[in-house]
């Protein structure tokens, strides 16, 4: 019976790993093409951006604040800086459902519009207002005041789809040293 | 006019409509390699200039200023762009003349020495081939800088026709500037900047006069004009001095003129609402419909003989079915290609370049429309992404130009 249990557990964990390498491989292809299509209007970098421990990257330049089901979205410093002055957002309406990696919005700088893509899947439950009148918030202050949608989670395990700030920093300078 | 984004306005517009965009992203990176650079590109690089390719060339969209703040800083002080990727040549010949007027809408021969005009290219069917500033350096010596998207063409259509012309005993001879680069030095320090560095008098050089002139140290030569709205000058420069002259630019200012980019020089003329070819214009647009009826000479209007002459003085007579007209509308920037409806939700035409008036800090644009429904202040609806948003045709400039005339 015990060494049967710990067989079982060591499929499983084989199993989970396996799975986590699908993961890696389907988004390491994602990425590269979200990248593409990013490196497309991407105009001038600062030299370097910030990034917040505690949140999680998408390849696509937004981040995810989680807490148990509740998720705050917004785009990334590196993402502001690259589109330059932010004039307007295309904001989604609450109760809309999101999936992870689809579009819910749009940015628009002076010069070029960006699709906002939700790092994870659920439903809005909330949006930032501020947004309408003050778009240069996305500028001033991307991780706190402009935050974009606040996300009911419908399935946490897409969260080890995303970057940790190391991992999106290294993403970042290898995205901008090939350009 | 002269100048723009016209590739990046396509790529724009590429990048929102392609589907395949890994492969959109190595076309990119392929045409890279093989850019031209002007002879400023290290000076570009070194003063952080973030280059992109532009009509075959690797050009700069923006330096450390953003977009924003340096289109208002060429209205408040002063811009410097390099614009080399733009096409100078002399036409040369007893002929000259005659000939160009073949093939531009200006009344050539009535321009005086030292003075020139807006025109256009036309072909066969009165549609603009090109725009173009030509400037009369004498009687037989014709001085004009053409898009670079579109040197190619206009080079072909010039010779073509170049040939037909002599083989009838014309005489006329051309030479292409690609020894010379081009600066365009626009705002309200340009004149005062320029002052210091020549010794002739900048305030009797009016808007659309040339000289040919020595300007810190070289021969140049210079117009007052510009893509922007601005009092300014064009500046062709031997290629060997140029960055010596761009240097002495802004030293001169004391960092109130900067170096700006093709992002800035885009908001720029769509707030002084000038055409962009590939745009506003196109082979299928007339001048008329485009709102340069202006630019057609009052003997061309009578006399006619450009290509395209028919169309064009039909137009002249009848109206034409659509016109160039700006818009204001709020929500999102609207971008090429936006739909224009009626407020019954019927096609009228279409945005051909749009975004948000750094001066204004609202959303300004410009397209076509269907003549009687272009008088300022019809209300329009701008189709964004499906979703209609509100639109008001408008009058153009959306910020006033501040060309130097005689008072």
């Amino acid at each position: 019976m015990d060494a049967q249990h710990d067989h079982s557990i060591s499929v499983e964990r084989e199993r989970e790993r396996e799975r986590e390498r699908e993961r890696e491989m389907a988004c390491r292809q994602l990425w590269a093409s979200r990248a593409a299509s990013y490196l497309r209007i991407s105009v001038f970098h600062r030299g370097f951006s910030n990034v917040v421990k505690d949140l999680k990257y998408a390849d696509s330049h937004e981040w995810v604040k989680v807490d148990e089901n509740s998720a705050t979205v917004g785009i990334t410093d590196h993402a502001q800086d690259h589109l330059g002055d932010v004039v307007y957002v295309e904001l989604p309406e609450v109760g809309a459902a999101v999936t992870q990696g689809g579009s819910f919005g749009a940015v628009e700088s002076v010069k070029a519009t960006s699709d906002i893509n939700s790092p994870v899947s659920g439903k809005v439950v909330e949006v930032n207002e501020a947004l309408n009148s003050s778009p240069a918030l996305i500028n001033s202050s991307p991780y706190k005041d402009g935050w974009i949608i606040k996300v009911e989670i419908s399935d946490n395990g897409e969260l080890n789809n995303l970057m940790d700030s190391d991992q999106y920093s290294k993403f970042c300078e290898e995205e901008d040293s090939k350009h | 006019m002269r100048g723009g984004l016209w590739q990046l306005g396509q790529s724009i517009t590429r990048r929102l409509a392609h589907g395949d965009k890994k492969a959109v992203a190595r076309r990119c990176f392929a045409s890279e390699a093989e850019l031209k650079k002007t002879v400023f590109h290290d000076f570009h690089v070194a003063h952080g200039g973030k280059m992109v390719p532009f009509a075959g060339w690797s050009m700069p969209i923006q330096y450390k200023d953003s977009i924003m703040d340096s289109t208002i800083n060429c209205r408040e002080n002063g811009s410097l762009f390099d614009v080399s990727h733009m096409c100078g040549l002399s036409l040369k010949g007893k002929d000259a003349a005659p000939f160009l007027e073949k093939l531009v809408i200006a009344d050539v021969a009535g321009l005086a020495p030292g003075t020139g005009t807006l025109t256009v290219f036309t072909n066969e069917k009165g549609g603009a081939i090109d725009d173009s500033v030509i400037t009369k350096v004498t009687d037989d010596h014709i001085y004009l800088v053409v898009n670079a998207g579109c040197r190619d063409k206009d080079l072909a259509h010039i010779e073509e026709h170049m040939k037909a012309f002599k083989a009838k005993g014309g005489d006329v001879s051309w030479h292409i500037h690609d020894e010379r680069s081009l600066l365009a030095l626009q705002g309200p320090l340009a004149a005062p900047v320029l002052q210091h560095l020549t010794k002739e008098d900048l305030s009797k050089l009016y808007f659309g006069e040339f000289r040919v002139l020595d300007i810190n140290g070289s021969e140049c030569f210079l117009t007052r004009t510009g893509y922007t709205g601005e009092d300014g000058f064009e500046i062709s420069v031997p290629s060997e001095h140029g960055v010596d002259l761009a240097k002495a630019i802004l030293e001169k200012s004391e960092g109130k003129v900067r170096l700006t980019g093709l992002g800035a020089r885009d908001s720029l003329r769509l707030e002084a609402g000038l055409c962009l070819y590939g745009n506003d214009m196109e082979q299928h647009i007339t001048p008329i419909e485009a709102g340069l009826t202006w630019a057609i000479g009052k003997r061309r209007r009578a006399e006619g003989g450009f290509l395209g002459a028919d169309v064009i003085l039909k137009q002249l007579e009848e109206g034409p079915k659509i016109r160039r007209v700006g818009f204001f509308s709020s929500g999102p920037p609207p971008r090429s290609h936006s739909e224009i409806q009626d407020e019954g939700g019927n096609n009228i035409g279409e945005i051909t370049s749009g975004g948000f008036s750094p001066c204004l800090q609202k959303n300004i644009a410009m397209g076509y429309v269907k003549s009687g429904l272009h008088k300022a202040a019809t209300k329009v609806k701008i189709i964004i992404r499906g979703k209609p948003n509100e639109g008001v045709v408008t009058k153009m400039p959306f910020v006033p130009t501040k060309y130097y005339k005689p008072s």
